[in-house]
């Protein structure tokens, strides 16, 4: 195999200035929403006692996964050893890092207390798959460290086989815990269901391929480094394979929910009768975020045009903020059952108690603490493709291999891409 | 003033007195405080003051059937005996988010049977679960039960993750939302903590005899709220309980919870 020389991003100042100029605006946006948040209270947001848990859950869930799921790529070359994914590793692992690092800011800032962090980092209940979490999470960062140390240095080279093995494990187990937090949630409807861990793993596999595969060409275009088509038809065709599977573990998981005749009233709620939340469900999840950038994944010629990719890939990052906001929010706002067989006709006081459901409006202060976490992450990775030396300088195909046509495609189809 | 008489050595018996004057300096306003806390009527040596112990499970029983529409009785007792009332509605607030944002410890349910029409009332608060979904859930062990059943949140230890707001399945939590002004110093609430009933946990450590909501129903002349100890079969509950058809709210849980109703 050819020799992968990495070099650091070498845009114009001025340009790498402004890209970070405009994120770090946001990051302070983020900043002063946190303050302002946390100087009154939550009740300048959309949450209350019903609905608990509100966007910047969303937010800081839909990154967690995609954490995990952007070392996938590492992953598949050093675990699985397929060379063409070697020279993507490092910024698979820096993205990872960035991202997990964005969601985790968010959590933290929206506690009712994130001054105690410290309480929460010195007093353990290890029944809570929450405290495991903290481990999963910091283990996770060090461990990805590590991976990108023993993919940089020459001294870590013989590490990098074990210590891959041990971050996609680890992967695995961050999201599995993380979709346990819902899935164990005996109390809720629609959690209550140990299907939520896989298909959480599933979901980062698809929101952090679409992440890495954005962050990848826009950073390759900006500095005139060529991806070869190749590359991107296997990537791309790997986002479809994820991406049909997710669609295949939401139909299994409405499924299982069916399976229990007393949720019928909650799936026809989620699915129809739902007003936003099924609209978000159909539209955002379903047709946007998972139909239409499968159309565009398996088109013969949108499929191999590169803006149709990138459109495709912003897609499944749209529908994935739906499936979570459908996930997350929607459980909450539908009524707890109490009282099988009965309706509640008042409850003394507005809430999710009532006969219909809970009510909950985002606010602003809310959807900026998410965005400013989403750009932290792009700004530790925009830092970092600059100044370490963590983007191949070239993604080109090698020569040997077929020229791009109807063939090269055939070739890495859908038993390649799932194969990795 | 006498002169010590010889042989005694002057400097100890200084310096004792210093250390005799600083641990009363230290210990007294702790006793007084104590003292001044206890509700009138309550001693130092009345039942309930010694160590928690599981030898107890407190617990209430609602007889659904003596509930009564459009009271509050209960509500307003547990508000005012744990500082609910003196909640403020943040300038700027709307009241439908007021609403849904402040904290309740105890509601006013009304029910109507899907099939029969037939109506039933009932208030609904923490249920006291022996095997407690919130506390399971909580990350720093800030939700805790009792050795006499009572589940509480530790105000210094909760972060405002909201994780056991989200396990409980009775809605019986609540977050507060806002910069607290007032509040009772038997109760301290402060912004970003959850809360829930606690059984009148400060009656219970001096030895008061029940909670505010279920005097407040006697009061009232329903005496639908029976307080007790379930593990004493003498206690009142535990008759009733025996007496009365009675059951666990989501029984399919397996919570074991503290808090029965009958005619549900
Ligand atoms: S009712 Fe809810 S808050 Fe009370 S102990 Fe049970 S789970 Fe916890
Ligand atoms: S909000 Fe407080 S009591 Fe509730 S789970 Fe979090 S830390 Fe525990």
């Amino acid at each position: 195999m050819k020799r992968i020389v990495y070099r650091e991003w070498r845009i114009p100042a001025a340009r790498y200035w402004g890209i970070l100029g405009i994120l770090a605006a946001v990051v302070g946006l983020g900043g002063l929403a946190a303050l302002y948040l946390e100087h009154g209270g939550h009740w300048v947001t959309g949450m209350s006692n019903s609905v608990v848990w509100g966007v910047p859950h969303v937010f800081a869930v839909f990154l967690i996964l995609a954490a995990s799921g952007a070392i996938n790529v590492a992953s598949i070359g050093t675990v699985f050893n397929k060379d063409a994914y070697l020279p993507m590793g490092r910024l698979s692992g820096l993205l990872a890092v960035a991202l997990l690092i964005g969601g985790l800011l968010i959590l933290v800032l929206d506690l009712g207390r994130p001054d105690r962090l410290l309480v929460a980092m010195t007093h353990y209940n290890f029944r809570s798959i929450f405290a495991w979490n903290i481990y999963l999470y910091t283990g996770f960062i060090v461990l990805v460290i590590a991976y990108l140390w023993s993919m940089a240095d020459r001294m870590g080279a013989p590490f990098k086989h074990p210590v891959g093995v041990l971050a996609f494990v680890w992967r695995l187990l961050l999201t599995t815990a993380t979709g346990s937090i819902f899935g164990f949630l005996v109390a809720r409807q629609a959690f209550d269901t140990a299907f939520l861990a896989p298909m959480f793993v599933i979901m980062s596999f698809a929101y952090g391929l679409a992440i890495f595969l954005l962050v990848l060409m826009f950073s390759c275009a900006q500095d005139a480094r060529p991806i070869g088509d190749l590359l991107l038809q296997r990537l791309k065709n790997l986002l479809g394979v994820f991406v049909a599977a997710v669609l295949y573990f939401t139909l299994v998981y409405y499924l299982t929910k069916l399976y229990g005749a007393k949720n019928y009233d909650l799936v026809g709620w989620v699915l129809l009768r739902g007003g936003i939340y099924s609209f978000t469900a159909w539209v955002g999840w379903v047709l946007l975020g998972t139909l239409v950038p499968l159309g565009i994944i398996w088109h013969p010629v949108l499929g191999r045009d590169r803006r149709w990719i990138v459109a495709a890939c912003a897609l499944v990052i749209l529908g994935g903020f739906a499936a979570l906001y459908v996930i997350l929010i929607g459980s909450q706002v539908y009524p707890l059952q109490i009282f099988p067989g009965h309706t509640v006709v008042a409850s003394g006081v507005v809430d999710g108690l009532r006969a219909g459901v809970a009510r909950y409006h985002p606010s602003f202060p809310e959807v900026l603490l998410g965005l400013g976490g989403v750009a932290v992450a792009l700004v530790i990775t925009a830092v970092g493709v600059r100044v370490l030396q963590f983007l191949p300088e070239s993604l080109a195909d090698p020569e040997e291999s077929a020229p791009v046509g109807p063939g090269a495609l055939k070739r890495f189809s859908i038993d390649e891409a799932a194969a990795g | 003033m006498k002169h010590p008489p010889e042989g005694i050595d002057q400097g100890r018996r200084a310096l004792l007195g210093v250390a005799v004057g600083v641990t009363t300096a230290v210990v007294a306003p702790g006793l007084v405080l104590h003292a001044a806390a206890l509700p009138s009527g309550a001693s130092a040596g009345a039942q309930g003051t010694g160590p928690v112990t599981d030898s107890v499970r407190w617990g209430l029983l609602i007889d659904t059937s003596k509930c009564v529409e459009g009271c509050r009785a209960c509500v307003d007792a547990c508000d005012r005996e744990n500082g609910l009332d003196l909640q403020t509605r943040p300038a700027g607030q709307s009241a439908r988010a007021w609403a849904d944002q402040k904290a309740v410890w105890v509601r006013k349910v009304k029910l109507a049977d899907d099939l029969t029409g037939r109506v039933t009332n009932l208030p609904l608060m923490c249920q006291h679960c022996e095997h407690p979904p919130c506390v399971d859930v909580c990350p720093t062990g800030a939700s805790f039960k009792r050795a006499d059943g009572i589940v509480l949140v530790d105000r210094h230890t909760c972060i405002g993750c909201r994780y056991c707001m989200m396990a409980c399945p009775y809605q019986a939590r609540s977050f507060i939302h806002e910069v607290m002004h007032d509040q009772l110093s038997r109760v301290p609430r402060g912004k970003g903590c959850v809360e829930s009933c606690n059984l009148c946990v400060s009656r219970r450590d001096h030895g008061a005899p029940s909670t505010a909501c279920a005097d407040a129903c006697a009061e009232a002349g329903h005496h639908a709220i029976v307080f007790g100890d379930l593990k004493d079969p003498q206690s009142a509950i535990s008759q009733a309980l025996k007496g009365l058809p009675n059951r666990q709210l989501r029984e399919d849980l397996a919570l074991n919870t503290g808090v029965r109703y009958a005619g549900v």
